[in-house]
């Protein structure tokens, strides 16, 4: 608030300056700058639980307030507002909202008498994501009056909330809000009273880090092992049970209607053209208050984490990298985490993603390579093992990263190493593959010279390694071995070897 | 796997069918594929795009590797299989599609009109490239004892793809999985499974063993039976030609050949009436295995266990010498003493007429069903009878028209109707091949089956609608949810078993069939459509019937001084006169070589080139594989030379000569490869006929009795093989079966 009011009078004081000394008449378009969210714009306003997580204290928050007017304006209002809203999906990849629920509405959809469904992907497994939870904990009346909304504007018959198995308490809490919803005929037969009949389903998971991609969930959701199914067809076409299927993320489905009633230029005065609205982030890490925070988009990344957080622990110089979208994007180090906006397009530009927006601060303490090593064996915990790459890939990784973490390797196996990431990157049928590559692409190439350190460390102590990470000293010296083996190569990081 | 009526079951992964959904989808009145919870979309027009710079035109629907294999370019693949569902796991054939930033797996990618596609290129080398080597790190590169080796698709493919020398060096080593025991038949060696489901997906989608699948995640993923348990199923052979690398291998096989030494030779296999197209590998005189030929109009691409498995029979209990009785044993003869036996034995019986009788076995050749018939009909008798129950009576359904005995419908033709009724068969046992069709159809359509007969396990659900005559008569007084069913099918189909005619009730059930038909023809029996099918079980009866080998009603009342047992061991030895001599011809020593008084050593179906009709009629031409063993000689011939003995000599002096007399008899057992069909009228006449024949047949109500109870052993190939013992041990009565070797010896002590 006070840093808002503070930007306020720059703003200000910047353009009287330049009315005044200027002899041009056409001023500077204003500087904006993004953040502060205030508390009146808040959309998710019991998301730390504080309140009544009921019908009744979500209806005192204005959750369902004239829900029935909204499912009778039609599907293509809602569809063209969430659009004019430009909300963009909020479960990492960031596909618009509103198009995506327009492609369960092709010409002709009313001749198709399959079901359709909504499938809300609550199954938030991401290290580092923690925001869902928050929304169905303290909010879960929002959750199940998007589902109506967004069910209303691509025409569904019912949602399915595929929860992770984990979530106990937000499991109850938003069974408590279906089954309030249904006592109260807000959904179900004539939903709002508005003719519209709308079923909610609440399914929760085992667990499965996969079972969040969309095509392994609705897999999941049949009864069947969670693995990724081919596109195409998408889901829109034959998604669950063989149905037009639309799967979006907790928060794009909890959002839409307080979009819908406040009015999408509202939401879309949030943030910077293409990344508007608000959004949870979720900071954890070496900061001095981790926290889950309604912000706007775009804000600095630098001011969430002074704003909300208490700043990085021990100071923002104290501070090693940053992750900014959960365990799936690239680090990024202190000098591009001062600039970064936290938005899809300011981080996509910093080769990193906001992916869930879900931020991991590291602070100098951090043995980078070990967590980045503890996110490759997360990976190829969780790989389904349908891919070849993916597969086979994960576990090269997670195997070389733990022979990096204390420098047993050679120097050339990080290019090894990257040329691996690129063999995975990019061939797999879902992007899991993708996503256990870029953390060690990120790695790589802000923090090589710390893995150079530690193998030119490792050598020195211990003497040559192999390919592999094979020991010089255990081989044979008695038997040739394969100049591919890797012991004979001189490092450049090694000490000169005394010649004899 | 209890085959309880009204049994759902899902497909696990079947997001396209390849050519299932293609035929699948052409007749695209049928309503929604019920069974499988995705569809594709249905087959429009055909498309084009270009390939590597060539327009091509492919089936809307293809997938873009079938359009590139169209533009001649070889796209390698492990996990696509033009007959299974698409898995899309491998990644091994990338492609690049113009616009498409990343390469594309052309097998999960549909064909898109006036896309740009290349094959060659330095991305999609890189792409397969990376692939390979992955594949390759954790396979064990142990090809000098893999019995895949030379005909390995990860093998052919790394030479292409693969890095000379290896970047996998890590200290974790490679992966390790257990070895699982799937049986008899099927060696598994799971250290070099690479995972790319087709077994899978084959036992899901064909098979209908839903058991088989995967477990564990990521790396940890492992093929099998999710508990320790075999493969119990008479297609599971299949599934080692299905893999790409050695992860299944044969198990009687294992270590036995290289690819590259056996001769192959293209043949027809006669462990059932279906005909499937095999080759037979040999080296030398010995068979070493057979394997599947591909042909879409009767086995597609599969085979039965007992097709491919059954070969060792023909290497014991052979009859390799002429051999004649001497008080209660056999001394061998040569083949000039054993001919005069013969003369001698027909002279001193005073067998005159009909009492001369000559019974046709299971696998007896057209060629020489049709010298046996000729031969007989010279010494002035039609005794001839067949090697069945009531096989010494003329058969119920008549030989006069070949739709009352003939499976009219074709083997392709199960997968355009929509409601299968089956009487007293079971296809499973009697058919494996065409069950798997039937199986097909029920998960993909929304075919319904019912059944009257003996309980089975057939791969799929079907309505039970009873076991006898009784609930024939139910179905055709239309009463029961399946009869209406079945009126209000577009294409119904009645598959008979052979077995029917031999059952108490058979006279009766035809009756009751034979009017239902002549009563529901504009559905049944139309000029595109004929719905009356009956599935023969045994290889050389559709012959015998095509040729007339059947006897006359006054033949069968006599008694026989002289029998001609030609192939014939399943003959009951009481229906055998004590003071009849008796001659046997046949390739092995079973049930009828004990009790003739001369033994004729012939040619089993690898040894002798010969025609087989199928049972939908369709000839089809084996090839001698190997030589016939010792002094035994093509069946034919024997009959030829006794005919010279016995001072009437057949007037055929070769093969081409006899063929020419087959033409006589009926052009089509000479037309190979095609099927005649009967025209809907004759079909008709054939009912009409059929129906007369049987009025008034009595109905003791006794239930339809399943003709084989045990798959694995029905002729005396099978009986004399050890691996179909060990089957028939293992999965038919459950028991340990000997040989297994992977639990007490572990691959590691071999290695």
């Amino acid at each position: 608030m006070l840093k808002a009011q503070k930007s306020a009078a720059a703003l200000s004081r910047h353009a009287s300056r330049s009315f005044r000394r200027g002899l041009a008449t056409v001023a500077d378009p204003p500087v904006r700058r993004y953040g502060g969210l205030k508390d009146q714009d808040r959309i998710f306003t019991n998301a730390y639980c504080r309140h009544d997580h009921g019908l009744k204290g979500a209806q005192t928050r204005g959750d369902w307030h004239r829900t029935k007017d909204i499912l009778l304006k039609g599907d293509s209002w809602i569809i063209q507002t969430i659009k004019d809203s430009g909300l963009r999906g909020r479960g990492g990849a960031g596909f618009p909202s509103g198009l995506k629920w327009s492609f369960m509405n092709k010409p002709g959809w009313e001749k198709d008498k399959r079901p359709r469904y909504l499938v809300v992907n609550a199954d938030e497994g991401e290290p580092g994501t923690c925001k869902d939870r928050e929304i169905l904990r303290g909010d879960p009346h929002k959750l199940v009056e998007g589902c109506l909304v967004a069910g209303r504007a691509m025409n569904a018959t019912a949602a399915y909330i595929y929860m992770r198995g984990e979530f106990v308490q937000e499991a109850a809490h938003l069974q408590q809000a279906i089954n309030e919803a249904y006592a109260a005929g807000l959904i179900g037969k004539n939903a709002c009273g508005s003719g519209y009949g709308f079923d909610v389903y609440l399914h929760r998971g085992a667990g499965a880090y996969i079972c969040g991609e969309e095509t392994a969930l609705i897999e999941s959701l049949e009864g069947k092992q969670g693995k990724p199914r081919l596109k195409p067809p998408f889901p829109a076409d034959v998604g669950l049970f063989g149905c037009p299927t639309t799967v979006a993320n907790v928060e794009t489905v909890a959002v839409a209607p307080t979009i819908c009633r406040r009015g999408a230029p509202w939401f879309a005065g949030f943030g910077r053209e293409r990344n508007q609205g608000t959004k949870l982030f979720c900071i954890s890490g070496h900061v001095n208050n981790p926290c889950v925070v309604e912000e706007e988009m775009s804000i600095p990344l630098k001011e969430l984490i002074e704003k909300h957080c208490g700043g990085v622990r021990g100071g923002w110089d104290n501070l090693l990298g940053i992750i900014p979208g959960g365990s799936s994007v690239p680090v990024l180090p202190i000098d591009k985490c001062g600039e970064v906006l936290m938005d899809y397009d300011s981080l996509k530009d910093a080769q990193s993603g906001l992916g869930t927006g879900a931020v991991i601060v590291m602070d100098k303490s951090t043995d980078i390579v070990s967590a980045i090593a503890r996110f490759a064996s997360f990976y190829k915990h969780e790989s389904c093992g349908q891919c070849t790459p993916c597969r086979e890939g994960t576990t090269w990784m997670m195997n070389m990263m733990n022979r990096f973490v204390e420098g047993r390797g050679h120097r050339r196996e990080i290019d090894m190493l990257l040329e691996i990431t690129k063999q995975i990157e990019g061939r797999t049928i879902c992007a899991l593959g993708d996503a256990a590559a870029w953390p060690i692409q990120g790695l790589m190439r802000h923090f090589r010279p710390e893995v150079e350190k530690r193998i030119d460390a490792f050598r020195a102590e211990h003497g040559g390694v192999m390919f592999g990470g094979r020991m010089q000293g255990s081989t044979d010296p008695t038997l040739a071995l394969p100049d591919n083996l890797g012991p004979n190569l001189i490092e450049a990081g090694d000490k000169p070897q005394p010649t004899a | 796997m209890a085959g309880s009526a009204g049994m759902l079951r899902a497909v696990s992964r079947g997001t396209n069918t390849g050519r299932l959904g293609k035929s699948v989808c052409s007749s695209s009145s049928r309503k929604a594929g019920r069974r499988q919870l995705s569809s594709t979309a249905p087959r429009q027009a055909d498309i084009t795009l270009t390939v590597d710079g060539k327009e091509v035109t492919v089936p809307q629907g293809s997938a873009l590797i079938q359009a590139c294999e169209a533009a001649g370019a070889n796209i390698p693949r492990f996990c696509y299989h033009d007959r299974l569902a698409i898995a899309g796991n491998c990644r091994m054939c990338l492609v690049e599609v113009e616009r498409s930033p990343k390469p594309v797996a052309s097998c999960a990618m549909p064909a898109m009109p006036g896309s740009k596609v290349w094959t060659n290129t330095p991305l999609v080398h890189e792409a397969r490239e990376g692939v390979m080597e992955f594949l390759l790190a954790n396979h064990p590169l142990d090809c000098p004892i893999c019995d895949q080796g030379g005909e390995c698709d990860l093998q052919d493919q790394s030479m292409r793809y693969g890095s000379d020398r290896t970047r996998f060096h890590e200290i974790t080593g490679k992966r390790a999985v257990e070895n699982k025991d799937l049986g008899p038949l099927v060696k598994t060696s799971m250290n070099r499974c690479i995972q790319c489901t087709r077994c899978v997906r084959f036992a899901n989608e064909v098979a209908g063993v839903e058991e088989l699948g995967t477990t564990g995640r990521g790396n940890d993923l492992q093929i099998g039976m999710y508990v320790e348990k075999t493969m119990d199923s008479e297609m599971s052979g299949n599934i080692v030609d299905l893999c790409p690398v050695g992860a299944l291998t044969s198990k009687p096989y294992a270590f036995h050949a290289r690819p590259w030494e056996l001769k192959n030779t293209e043949s027809v296999d006669v462990m059932d009436a279906v005909g499937s197209n095999i080759r037979v590998d040999s080296r030398g005189v010995q068979v070493m295995r057979i394997q599947p030929r591909t042909n879409d109009d009767v086995n597609e691409e599969w085979i039965s266990d007992k097709t491919r498995y059954a070969y060792d029979g023909l290497k014991f209990q052979r009859l390799t010498t002429p051999l004649l009785k001497q008080g209660d044993r056999f001394v061998p003869a040569s083949w000039e003493e054993a001919l005069q036996a013969v003369a001698d034995g027909l002279a001193a019986s005073g067998a005159k007429g009909d009492e001369i009788q000559a019974v046709a076995g299971h696998l007896a050749d057209t060629e020489t069903l049709v010298a046996m018939k000729d031969f007989v009909n010279r010494l002035g008798s039609d005794n001839l009878a067949l090697d069945q129950a009531g096989g010494t009576a003329p058969p119920v359904h008549g030989v006069d028209v070949r739709s009352n005995y003939l499976f009219n419908s074709t083997i392709p033709g199960v997968e355009e109707a929509d409601v299968i009724l089956l009487v007293g068969t079971n296809p499973r046992h009697e058919a494996a091949v065409l069950n798997s069709r039937i199986r097909k159809s029920w998960l993909h359509t929304g075919l319904e089956v019912g059944l009257i007969g003996e309980r089975a396990d057939t791969a799929y659900g079907y309505d039970y609608l009873g076991d006898g005559a009784k609930a024939l008569a139910d179905f055709v007084a239309g009463k029961g949810a399946f009869a209406e069913k079945f009126k209000a099918a577009k294409k119904p189909m009645i598959i008979v078993g052979s077995a029917l005619a031999e059952q108490a009730d058979g006279a009766a059930a035809f009756n009751a069939l034979a009017k239902f038909v002549e009563k529901n023809k504009e559905t049944l029996v139309t000029d595109e459509w004929n719905g009356f099918s009956v599935l023969q079980r045994i290889a050389s009866r559709p012959a015998a019937y095509e040729v007339g080998f059947v006897p006359s009603k006054k033949a069968s009342t006599t008694k026989p001084k002289f029998v001609y047992l030609l192939n014939a061991d399943e003959v009951d030895p009481k229906s055998i006169p004590r003071d009849a001599f008796v001659v046997y011809q046949g390739h092995h020593g079973d049930l009828g070589a004990s009790l003739a008084d001369v033994v004729l050593p012939a040619a089993a179906y690898t040894e002798k080139s010969t025609t087989w009709i199928n049972t939908e009629g369709r000839s089809q031409l084996g090839r001698a594989a190997v030589p016939p063993p010792g002094a035994s000689r093509e069946d034919w011939k024997i009959i030829r030379a006794i005919s010279e003995a016995t001072g009437s000599p057949l007037p055929y002096d070769d093969v081409l000569a006899l063929r020419d007399r087959m033409w006589e008899l009926s052009p089509s057992l000479v037309r190979y490869d095609a099927r005649e069909r009967t025209s809907s009228p004759i079909a008709l006449a054939g009912l009409r006929a059929l129906e007369a024949r049987t009025r008034g047949a009595a109905v003791s109500g006794r239930a339809f009795v399943r003709p084989i109870a045990n798959f694995y052993m029905t002729d005396p190939i099978s009986r004399a093989s050890v691996t179909m013992a060990q089957c028939t041990r293992a999965f038919v009565k459950g028991e340990e079966y000997g040989f297994s070797g992977s639990r007490e010896q572990p691959e590691a002590a071999f290695a």
